[in-house]
């Protein structure tokens, strides 16, 4: 990641003269003030752009979390090689070793950049090159901004390492809680509630709050971190599933009859009749959408914000209690007893896909924070992860001596896996790698089944509902360590929550762009565009973007007589007659290489067979 | 369908062997009796029979290419002319006299001349006057017979109407066919009727002797009344053989082995295995249970004829398939070939001899098919045997044929008039399941080769057969272990070639059924802590309970089903009953509805066309649709063009604060309280935009030419 300050090496040439070539757009007021404040300022032209360059703070940076759990000691973070260009001109005349902008890596710019520069373009014309030049130049300019201001995410993920090649799966909770600070450790904890049967749990998007209910009604909501309760009531009915919405301050509850709704002090606001014997509850934050699974075998989508059933879908597959979201595009993924996921969306009334993953029903279902990857146990006894991009291929298959009932993915890629009273934690290579499901990273016994599982966001901790209460325990490497603070913040005041509350809603997301692929929009619509054009010529009654045929122009001296005209046209014509050939016949040969190519592969493949005739060749 | 249409095709494809073939015969026969001259004219019709059997060009006239002194009767011919030949014609002389032309034209018009016939008023017809004639109309009533003469008596008119068209149309295609079958076996018993293979004949007989002995057991225990009768005519057989004192070593065979058996086992043996024989023919046989002995005997006989290959090759090849007994005999043959090549022609007789014997209800075609095959090898082998040693195969070509004769004799019979009786049936009733027994071989194929997997040994062959199970709409068969999904890296990574196959396809059976490592965990569940048997009976519940749940069935039906409703439709524009006959019943003619068909574009591929395992929604989502751009903005041409310019987000969300600002800071910003000034004329110089041009225009009523442009555009830098 960190590069050497060497000056002007990361930063391409052409960035500079791209940017010198992108004017300030001229502002009416500043052709009278310019002279002034060209004269005000005292530093030289370049001084601004130089400021311009400074990494920016990012806004979500402002809060650092020290609790980070590493049996390692930290290496100290290497100072900061970078100098203010300003010292340049310092009194005492010394010179920057370090002149001009900060380097930044290529890679980190990569990451950033989002045209795909593999597809070539056809030939544009002028204009349309320029405006290509100018969307480049601003890609690549605001990626090197992102790029330098990784800088600020200062947080490092945990990780647990075993000493020469000790297993650490071997570790178990209290080694962990002793190795880490007071902090951490508290994060560490057991809810005995053996009363109320099997919890469901639920962390809020910011990883402060978390609410559960037991299956025999006993429903509470609590600052974790904190240990303070908030609410602590009995619905008296079945709690099938328990969420939170937007905010901490609601708690949609699926109880055995209908759906409720619970502010943070217990109080019922709602109870939603149309969603009736729900047993899975998943909440879309950027669509304010909850999304409902019942036992009727309808998936509703309830817009929380308007309070308006979105859609109401039926799969028509029966009992559904399997469902996940993909964090990535807010589709909706169903488990279905003969071995398919759905995945679905409330534009479409039939699933946007379709898989097959197990033999048996399936029994879990999870996404991953990137929409990558999705793992699946059915019951058949296989814990499989697929691939989402596109392929729906299994990558990795494992059969479970128990098979897996729970499944859920951390922030960091880390899949935990609930079977019977154990759960099994496995991690991959990367934040981007899936999960490798050899060696698991960790596993912990609990003192009843698993019910309920969830990774605690921001936070190293994996909340487990079992029929034994709720048990939090310690899982480094979990969370993501740096956080946006205006969009979930932990540490956020009641105030900042309602500022917060009003942006996101503004910021909603209407429901019906849901989709698989959700850069989606910004495509064009080809179908449209091209009835589009062809309705404009058939009420023109021609094509206005056809080539118009050639006029020779008119010549002197003798030269523009008709034969020559003709003579001319004919060139022309001919011209586009003989590309056209060429192009048809090398298309053609294309065409017999692929044959031929495709007889080899099948001639080699037949030569492999052996055949009735071999026998005589001997 | 599809099978159904293979099945056409092979036996259009026989058919057509056929028809080839006879000719052939014909020639070989042909040329061996008569003439060079009939041999050409002979070539001449088969190269017109074969030219024909593409349907073009049917007829073909016969041309004389060069004048012969010899003109002989026999050659005349009537092809060509497109007319038959008469014999008043030849009689005639060339020239008519001029003399006769008058008197023959008046005999021609005597001759053409009728009687005058009144047609009888109807309503006379119709009157019944005499009480006679009333009894005879109430009768003609009440039997509904017709009083005049109409085309179809009422009966009959019912009975048409009883049958409809297509009824009709498949009784006769079915009648047809049976035609055409008993045409090809009338053909196929001439043409071995002709053979004059000794060696083959002997052999036929042998398997058709074995057949009636079992047929005859069969008999015993289903009929036992006609199973008496065949006994009698088997007692009869004896009694004739008695007569004839064939066995008795008294013909010119027999008398030489006689004079050889001094010196040569061979021929002791020779002779006394036929006096055994005749010993066996003229015993007299009595009761059922004697007759199995009697089996036992022939049976003895045979196996001492049948070389010990031959049997080990029955023994194995005892399933269903003919093609794979077939090649297993070859195999054998091989075999047999390397160890002593002298022992070649017999077994070869002998698997003949099987291939005939079989008789099954398989297929005639097929058998000839084979047949005509066996022959040609046979001949082949027997040309390079011949030298080898041809006493000996000449001997025993001779002791066997011997041996068998009177056995066959009387059950050849008996076969022959089952044969016929058979045909006679198939020809007059000709029903449906007769004729579908006749030619179930093309259609029988398809079972074979689900029927038997272990046939089944390449990839290639694997895949086709997996196409087949699709669109049979069966399950995809467990398929080989190495055969795996290429993206599981669990995978032993052995076989590279397999994996380029995987491209094409992925298996689902295999994505769903792959043995996967399971996990080794530290803690294992508690429940899971129970013994290992436990866990294992579990296991084994678990497969059973899932054994029916044909989940995988399931989902490719429904995928196909899928695929099946995103298919672009094509639109049918025929009009029934337009420019022909329309009614119920009839459909307009195939070549008209292709005429009418606007067949759909086909649509681009199907992304999950090679992932067996998803089905992925190909509806456009009108929703999303809604926010898409749908029209290009100006200066781009392709929409890849534009869409490359909006591909960056500009959100705070995605971007830095400064370049959020940066990237969406206004064109056009007013700064509060700032004086913004009208437009000036001095102003239009250098902007040219249209609105501005209109104001200008509108405050000036002077015209704005390019030149008074320039001299403002002059003045203002002035």
């Amino acid at each position: 990641m960190e590069t050497a300050p060497k000056p002007g090496r990361d930063v391409p040439p052409k960035k500079d003269k791209l940017q010198t070539k992108r004017k300030k757009p001229r502002r009416y007021w500043e052709e009278e003030t310019v002279p002034t404040r060209d004269g005000a300022s005292p530093g030289p032209p370049c001084n601004k752009k130089n400021r311009e360059l400074r990494p920016q703070r990012r806004k979500n940076a402002h809060i650092l979390k020290k609790s980070r759990i590493s049996k390692k000691p930290q290496v100290p973070k290497k100072p900061r090689e970078w100098k203010n260009p300003e010292s340049q001109r310092s009194l005492s005349g010394a010179q920057d070793p370090f002149p001009g902008p900060a380097p930044v890596s290529v890679e980190v710019v990569q990451k950033f950049c989002r045209i795909d520069k593999s597809r070539k373009l056809p030939r544009s014309k002028a204009k349309t090159r320029s405006r290509l030049e100018v969307a480049e130049a601003e890609e690549e300019e605001t990626s090197i901004k992102a790029a330098r201001s990784e800088l600020l995410l200062a947080e490092e993920p945990g990780f647990l390492e075993g000493e020469d090649g000790e297993d650490t799966a071997k570790i178990c909770q209290a080694d962990i809680v002793e190795a880490v600070d007071i902090a951490s450790a508290a994060k560490h904890f057991d809810l005995n509630l053996r009363q109320f049967g099997p919890y469901r749990l639920n962390y809020s998007r910011t990883g402060r709050h978390l609410a559960f209910g037991g299956r025999r009604g006993h429903v509470a909501a609590l600052d974790w971190v904190t240990k303070k309760l908030m609410c602590e009531i009995n619905v008296m009915e079945a709690v099938r599933d328990i969420r939170f919405l937007h905010s901490e301050a609601l708690l949609a509850v699926a109880q055995n009859r209908w759906l409720h709704i619970y502010d943070n002090q217990g109080i019922e606001l709602h109870c939603i009749r149309r969603c009736d014997r729900v047993t899975r509850l998943e909440f879309l934050p950027f669509h304010f959408l909850l999304a409902t699974a019942s036992e009727t075998g309808f998936l509703t989508y309830l817009d929380v914000s308007v309070g308006k059933i979105v859609a109401a879908l039926n799969a028509r597959a029966g009992r559904l209690d399997v469902m996940s979201q993909n964090p990535y595009n807010a589709v909706i993924h169903l488990g279905h007893s003969n071995g398919t996921v759905s995945l679905w969306s409330p534009a479409m009334k039939e699933p946007l896909a379709k898989i097959l993953c197990h033999r048996g029903g399936v029994r879990a279902v999870a996404v991953d924070s990137t929409g990558t990857y999705m793992a699946t146990s059915g019951l058949d006894h296989q814990l499989k992860i697929f691939d989402l991009r596109g392929t729906y291929q299994p990558l990795s298959t494992r059969t479970l001596p128990h098979g897996a009932g729970h499944l859920a993915f951390s922030q960091r890629g880390l899949l935990v896996a609930g079977m019977g009273d154990v759960v099994n934690i496995w991690a991959g290579q990367g934040k981007a790698s899936p999960p490798s499901l050899e060696q698991p990273y960790l596993t912990h016994r609990l003192s009843g089944p698993v019910h309920g599982l969830q990774f605690c966001p921001f936070e190293d901790v994996l909340g487990v509902g079992h029929s034994g209460g709720i048990t939090s325990m310690l899982v480094p490497g979990a969370g993501e360590p740096n956080f946006d603070g205006l969009e979930s913040n932990p540490y956020r005041s009641r105030k900042q929550r309602q500022e917060w509350e009003v942006k996101a809603l503004l910021e909603k997301v209407p429901a019906e762009l849901i989709c698989l692929d959700p850069r989606a929009l910004a495509k064009v619509d080809v179908i449209s565009l091209e009835q589009g054009k062809k309705e404009r010529i058939e009420r023109l009654g021609y094509d206005p973007e056809a080539k118009s045929p050639f006029q020779p122009k008119p010549k002197q001296k003798g030269r523009s007589s008709t034969a020559s005209l003709v003579k001319r046209k004919r060139k022309v014509m001919d011209e586009e007659h003989r590309d056209k050939v060429r192009q048809s016949l090398q298309q053609q040969q294309q065409q017999q290489q692929q044959q031929q190519q495709h007889k080899e592969v099948k001639a080699k493949s037949t030569g492999a067979r052996p055949s009735a005739l071999d026998r005589f060749v001997h | 369908m599809t099978a159904n249409r293979l099945a056409e095709s092979l036996l259009a494809l026989s058919q057509q062997d056929e028809l080839v073939d006879l000719p052939k015969d014909c020639l070989l026969s042909g040329s061996e009796d008569e003439g060079d001259n009939d041999g050409e004219r002979e070539h001449q019709k088969l190269l017109e029979a074969i030219s024909s059997l593409d349907g073009k060009n049917r007829r073909k006239l016969a041309e004389r290419s060069e004048a012969s002194l010899k003109v002989s009767e026999f050659n005349v011919s009537s092809e060509g002319s497109g007319e038959k030949l008469v014999l008043a014609d030849l009689l005639e002389p060339v020239k008519t006299s001029s003399s006769l032309a008058t008197v023959k034209k008046q005999l021609n018009r005597v001759k053409s001349k009728k009687t005058v016939e009144l047609p009888l008023n109807k309503e006379e017809i119709e009157r019944a006057r005499t009480p006679l004639e009333q009894e005879i109309f109430n009768l003609l009533h009440k039997n509904k017979q017709p009083v005049a003469d109409p085309l179809l008596t009422p009966v009959e008119k019912a009975s048409l109407q009883a049958m409809s068209l297509e009824e009709a149309k498949m009784r006769r295609a079915e009648l047809q066919r049976a035609r055409a079958l008993q045409s090809y076996y009338e053909a196929k018993a001439r043409r071995e009727k002709k053979i004059k293979s000794k060696k083959y004949h002997k052999v036929v007989k042998k398997g058709k002797a074995k057949k009636a002995l079992k047929e005859f057991e069969q008999l015993q225990k289903v009929n036992p009344a006609a199973a008496l009768e065949e006994l009698e005519k088997i007692e009869k057989a004896r009694m004739m053989e008695r007569m004839s004192l064939k066995h008795q070593n008294s013909g010119k065979w027999a008398k030489s082995k006689a004079i050889m058996a001094k010196y040569d086992l061979e021929a002791r043996q020779a002779m006394q295995e036929q006096l055994a024989k005749n010993k066996e023919l003229t015993q007299k046989l009595q009761v059922a249970s004697e007759s199995e002995e009697e089996e036992g005997g022939t049976e003895e006989v045979e196996e001492l004829l049948v070389p010990d290959v031959v049997n080990e090759v029955q023994m194995n090849a005892d399933g269903p398939n003919p093609w794979m007994l077939r090649s297993c005999t070859s195999d054998t043959k091989e075999a047999a070939t390397q160890e002593d090549p002298e022992q070649l022609p017999e077994p070869e007789a002998h698997e003949v001899s099987e291939s005939e014997g079989e008789e099954r209800p398989v297929a005639e075609e097929e058998i000839l098919l084979r047949e005509f095959e066996e022959r040609r090898s046979l001949r082949k082998r027997s040309e390079l045997s011949q030298d080898a040693e041809p006493a000996r195969s000449q001997e025993t070509k001779d002791s066997s044929s011997q041996e068998v004769l009177s056995e066959l004799r009387v059950l050849a019979q008996k076969l022959k008039e089952n044969d016929q009786s058979r045909k006679q049936k198939a020809s007059s009733k000709g029903t449906i399941p007769q004729v579908q027994r006749e030619e179930p071989a093309p259609e029988e194929e398809e079972p074979l080769l689900l029927q038997r997997p272990e046939r089944v040994q390449t990839l290639e062959e694997l895949e086709e057969l997996g196409k087949e199970c699709f669109q049979n709409k069966e399950l995809p068969r467990p398929v080989l272990e190495g055969q795996q999904s290429e993206r599981t890296p669990n995978n032993r990574p052995d076989a590279p070639k397999e994996k380029k196959k995987k491209e094409q396809m992925i298996d689902l059976q295999n994505l769903l059924t792959t043995q996967s490592p399971s996990v080794k965990s530290l803690a294992v569940p508690t429940i899971e802590e129970l013994e290992d048997e436990e866990e294992r009976n579990q296991r084994q519940m678990i497969k059973e309970a899932f054994a029916g749940d044909d989940v995988i069935r399931d989902f490719l039906k429904e995928k196909r089903e899928a695929v099946e409703a995103s298919k672009p439709k094509d639109v049918d524009l025929t009009l029934p009953g337009w420019g022909e006959w329309g009614g119920v019943g009839l459909k307009p003619s195939a070549k008209k509805r292709r005429r009418f068909l606007i067949k759909a574009p086909e649509g681009p591929p199907r992304k999950d066309k090679n992932l067996t395992n998803v089905i992925i929604n190909e509806k456009r989502n009108i929703h999303t649709a809604a926010h898409q751009v749908r029209v290009l903005p100006y200066p781009f041409t392709h929409h890849w063009q534009f869409e490359r310019t909006i591909q960056t987000p500009i959100g705070s969300t995605w971007n830095t604060q400064r370049a959020f600002q940066k990237l969406t800071t206004p064109k056009v910003v007013t700064k509060p309280g700032h004086i913004i000034n009208p437009i000036k004329a001095e102003d239009v110089g250098y902007r040219s935009s249209s609105r501005s041009d209109l104001s200008v225009i509108q405050r000036n009523p002077k015209r704005i030419t390019t030149r008074h442009k320039k001299q403002l555009k002059k003045s203002s830098v002035d």
